[in-house]
């Protein structure tokens, strides 16, 4: 639209409404010139976008449901009588914490269905925010400038992960009772320290009478409020870094293409805040989610068989299951490794090792630019490799959380499948690391034939001399830029052991300056580069009728569809 | 990096950026009547948003709170697909009023670098400078390490004030099992003579004490104690064939006819165990599939655990009901830091 058909601001009749209520703010928080970028601030498009979203969205119906929750809700271990309207516990003694949560599962209208909101939701933030971060790590968006944010969200998910985990505990129900049982155990396992962890944090032993207030403390409180406070964080940074985008013709690292948050983001994200929202009711109404009456009140001498914690952690639990039964007596002191390894030491490498791959990635490339394009995973064989072998590593750790489900379900024996999960825990991630590089380096060598030899066009030909040919045509240039505007591999020439001085490195520090070469070198082995400029200029050539491949499709041609018929524009 | 090993290759890119591809209308942009079908649409879904919140209310009031259909809670699904549908149908009307009808002209914005220009940077390193000019930070070490050491130290009162929230360990050696009280069924609390159970049969048992009253009718045990002293005192009873079984020594008078009772509470975390394969004499636990031998002194035959089930001696008082000869000479539940030390001094108490 040009600059005459836009009539002046002032005189729009909603400009006319507007202009009052503007003025009376701005008068006294002078948030216009603030705002006035900022709601008309680019963002770019892609689905992949909006995994981040369904965590955060997700988190907006924690809280709105959990506040529901609080208003019935009773944080007490203080034990009871149940006189409520299910009957089959009538006269059961239980502790108000799970009287009250069948209160508001019978009595209270509306209450079972927030409940199972809460929860669906719960299950959901975590699952957001993982598919964010493996969507974030594989397309290398945690690159400079973005470490930081990348912090922030590893930081959320171990406070997500505590916050499900402590959400779980509150209604002592018997299930949420033996996932309490499993931490003192795993907080007893802690050398030397542990059984004073344990005391102070259940108010004595196990169960006490305390640890359902301070968990509910822990719930509705401390760790929402800091989970609060980094998204805000978070989303700062994410607004000033501005977000990243795939790249494709016009879309550089200099630029962000896409629509403005007013109007279409406004519309688009606060409609996807809706149908995170909707979503997540509807599968509350038809989807059962933890029926704490069916399980009864917590008893530390009662189990339910299969018992499994919430999904995001089975990984620890598999860990826990797979271990090999090591337990020391040492120096007086008895050293529970079996529990400690996998749980303490599990969960502390996971994250250690989330938090640091950034660093470790920068140490090895040595790169120091700013990147706001997304990589495709392909363009990146080893990043992609390490990636999946860790996802393999989780994934064989959460299906051996459920190694006796798997044994009652496929009639398997328990004892072989744990070994198959001890030993896979160690061989599938390498086979994953494998199969994946391969893959990309394949999928980097296909890209490359179809810059230079163009696509199939399903169009057969006969030569002369009798010989058949299928007919190739370029692709369009946006296509060809897309698939070629990703970095160049960088030239592995041999490492100059000299200082900035030119003086010879010795001793240590030689060593070092060899060893990063070396794993340098691995880093980039075996990844294909991307076409030269020569390679392009000889392709045309070819396309332009060498080597008995005449090109004349014509002017109406179109390409073929996927059943071989010529396309018409 | 003071040797960088690969220098970018100047080589120009393959192919230059055409630039942003020219914007295609969409059938709402050209043809008015699209448009007109698309506003029907995106108000459509609003219309039907306000009347399923309305369906809410109805439902709220109208469905009865035990009523059921398809044998769950009728309530629930009339509220959640009501208020589900209504979310939804905002959602989707909005993100279609966006795609269909919103300006979709592309927008560019330039990017800046993140870091702050050589003169801003250089402009707050001399703020900085002066801050510390003029009050002396770094000049005056004394002031500025005792300042830093005052505020340290005021950790200790944070780490001393949450001292209350337990008492310190004691020993977890005991439970409340003595010698002569009778093991009794969990669930009805009645004693158990050795002829109610047959070959390959498990009762879950606990110690008599927990359903024993004073003179007022109150349970000696109750509330958070109670919960407290199962968490380590629930036992099994198991009967075997008195050949299959094979006592260690000094073991071997702690049953009584085949009968043998072990904790129920796991060595690995605590999880109480009661998968009882009576062929083969294995109890394996629920929670991590620890397996323990009971034909053979509660040995760990798989799984994370690694103590064996502690064992509680039995006999049989004069009435010929099953009692404990004393508490478990094993230390029960899950490992602890002090475990090994107190189960030495357990050892001793017992010799002496």
């Amino acid at each position: 639209m040009s600059a005459e058909d836009t009539p002046r601001v002032e005189d729009t009749g909603f400009a006319k409404k507007a202009a009052g209520p503007v003025k009376w703010i701005d008068e006294r928080v002078g948030g216009a010139s603030l705002s006035k970028g900022l709601i008309r601030k680019v963002f770019p498009d892609h689905w992949s976008f909006l995994l981040g979203e369904i965590a955060l969205y997700s988190f907006i119906v924690l809280l709105l449901s959990g506040t529901f929750l609080t208003l019935w809700f009773q944080p007490s271990m203080a034990e009871m009588h149940y006189h409520g309207s299910y009957a089959p516990l009538q006269g059961v003694e239980m502790s108000q914490a799970y009287a009250s949560t069948l209160d508001i599962s019978f009595d209270i209208r509306g209450g079972l269905l927030v409940r199972q909101i809460h929860h669906w939701a719960a299950a959901l933030f975590i699952a957001a925010m993982m598919a964010h971060m493996l969507r974030v790590f594989f397309t290398g968006a945690y690159r400079k400038p973005r470490e930081v944010n990348w912090l922030i969200g590893v930081g959320l998910l171990g406070l997500g992960l505590v916050e499900g985990f402590a959400g779980y505990s509150l209604p002592d129900d018997l299930l949420s009772g033996t996932g309490l049982r499993f931490v003192d155990g795993l907080i007893r396992s802690i050398p030397i320290v542990g059984s004073y962890i344990e005391f102070f944090l259940f108010g004595g032993e196990f169960p006490g009478n305390e640890i359902i207030p301070r968990l509910y403390m822990a719930h509705i409180l401390l760790i929402p409020a800091l989970i609060l406070g980094l998204i805000a964080a978070h989303m700062l940074l994410l607004v000033y870094h501005k977000h990243t985008q795939w790249p494709g013709a016009g879309r550089t690292n200099e630029n962000v293409v896409g629509y403005p948050v007013l109007p279409v983001y406004a519309a688009k994200a606060g409609g996807f805040f809706f149908i995170v929202f909707g979503f997540t009711a509807f599968m509350s109404a038809i989807i059962q989610i933890n029926p704490i009456w069916v399980y009864g009140p917590y008893n530390p001498s009662e189990v339910t068989a299969g018992s499994q914690p919430d999904w995001y952690m089975g990984f620890a639990e598999g860990a826990v299951r797979i271990m090999p039964n090591w337990e020391w007596s040492f120096l007086n002191y008895t050293w529970s490794w079996n529990v400690f390894i996998p749980a303490v030491g599990g969960l502390t490498s996971l994250f250690v090792i989330l938090a640091a791959w950034p660093f470790v990635e920068r140490w090895i490339t040595g790169d120091d630019r700013e990147h706001h394009l997304l990589v495709r995973p392909r363009n990146a064989p080893t990043r992609t490799a390490l990636g999946a072998a860790g996802v393999t590593a989780y994934g064989v750790l959460w299906a051996a959380g459920g190694n006796d489900i798997i044994a009652t379900q496929f009639h398997l024996d328990i004892f072989a499948i744990t070994w198959v999960f001890r030993i896979g825990f160690f061989v599938f991630p390498v086979l994953a690391y494998i199969i994946t590089k391969r893959i990309c380096i394949g999928l980097q060598r296909a890209d490359a034939e179809r810059v230079l030899h163009g696509y199939e066009t399903g169009v057969l030909e006969r030569t002369p001399d009798g010989s058949y040919s299928e007919r190739h045509a370029p692709l369009d240039v946006n296509r060809q830029y897309a698939l070629t505007n990703h970095a160049r591999l960088p030239e592995l020439t041999e490492t100059p052991l000299v200082d900035e001085n030119g003086v010879e490195l010795t001793g240590k520090a030689r060593r070092k300056a060899k060893r990063r070469d070396k794993v340098r070198r691995w880093y980039y082995a075996g990844a294909h580069d991307k076409p030269t400029t020569h390679d392009v200029d000889h392709a045309l050539e070819h396309f332009a009728g060498h080597e008995g491949h005449p090109v004349e499709l014509g002017q109406e041609f179109a390409g073929v569809s996927e059943t071989g018929v010529p396309k018409q524009h | 990096m003071s040797h960088d090993v690969h220098t970018p290759v100047p080589a120009e890119e393959p192919i230059d950026n055409p630039g942003l591809p020219a914007h295609l209308p969409r059938p709402t942009d050209v043809d008015p009547a699209q448009a007109k079908r698309a506003e029907r649409q995106v108000s459509t879904l609003f219309i039907l948003a306000i009347l399923l919140s309305l369906g809410f209310c109805v439902a709220y009031f109208a469905v009865d709170i035990d009523a059921t259909f398809l044998g769950w809670s009728a309530l629930n699904f009339a509220l959640g697909t009501t208020v589900g549908l209504s979310l939804l149908f905002i959602g989707v009307g909005a993100v279609q009023w966006a795609k269909k009808l919103m300006d979709d002209h592309e927008a560019v914005e330039m990017r800046h670098p993140v870091a702050s220009s050589t003169e801003d940077r250089a402009a707050f390193m001399e703020s900085i400078n002066a801050a510390n000019r003029e009050s002396g930070f770094g000049r005056r070490p004394l002031i500025r390490r005792s300042m830093l050491g005052a505020m340290a130290a005021l950790g200790l009162p944070a780490i001393v004030v949450l001292r209350d929230l337990g008492p310190l360990p004691h020993s977890q050696w005991k439970t409340v099992w003595k010698k002569g009280m009778r093991v009794v069924n969990d669930v009805s609390g009645m004693p158990i003579k050795p002829s109610d159970i047959e070959v390959g049969q498990l009762i879950n048992a606990e110690p008599a004490i927990f359903y024993e009253v004073d003179e007022e009718g109150e349970r000696v045990v109750e509330g958070t104690e109670l919960l407290q002293a199962k968490s380590k005192a629930a036992v099994i009873v198991v009967r075997m064939r008195p050949e299959d079984i094979s006592p260690a020594k000094g073991k071997e008078n702690w049953g009584v006819d085949g009968i043998l009772c072990y904790s129920k509470i796991c060595t690995h975390v605590g999880c109480p165990i009661s998968l009882w394969e009576q062929q083969t004499h294995h109890l394996l636990c629920p929670c991590h599939q620890s397996t323990f031998d009971l034909a053979d002194n509660g040995k760990v035959i798989f799984g994370p655990a690694h103590r064996p089930l502690p064992q509680l001696p039995l006999a049989v008082d004069e009435e010929g009901y099953l009692i404990a000869t004393s508490d478990f000479p094993d230390i029960v539940a899950p490992s602890y830091p002090e475990l090994h030390r107190d189960q030495k001094k357990l050892d001793k108490g017992d010799q002496a």
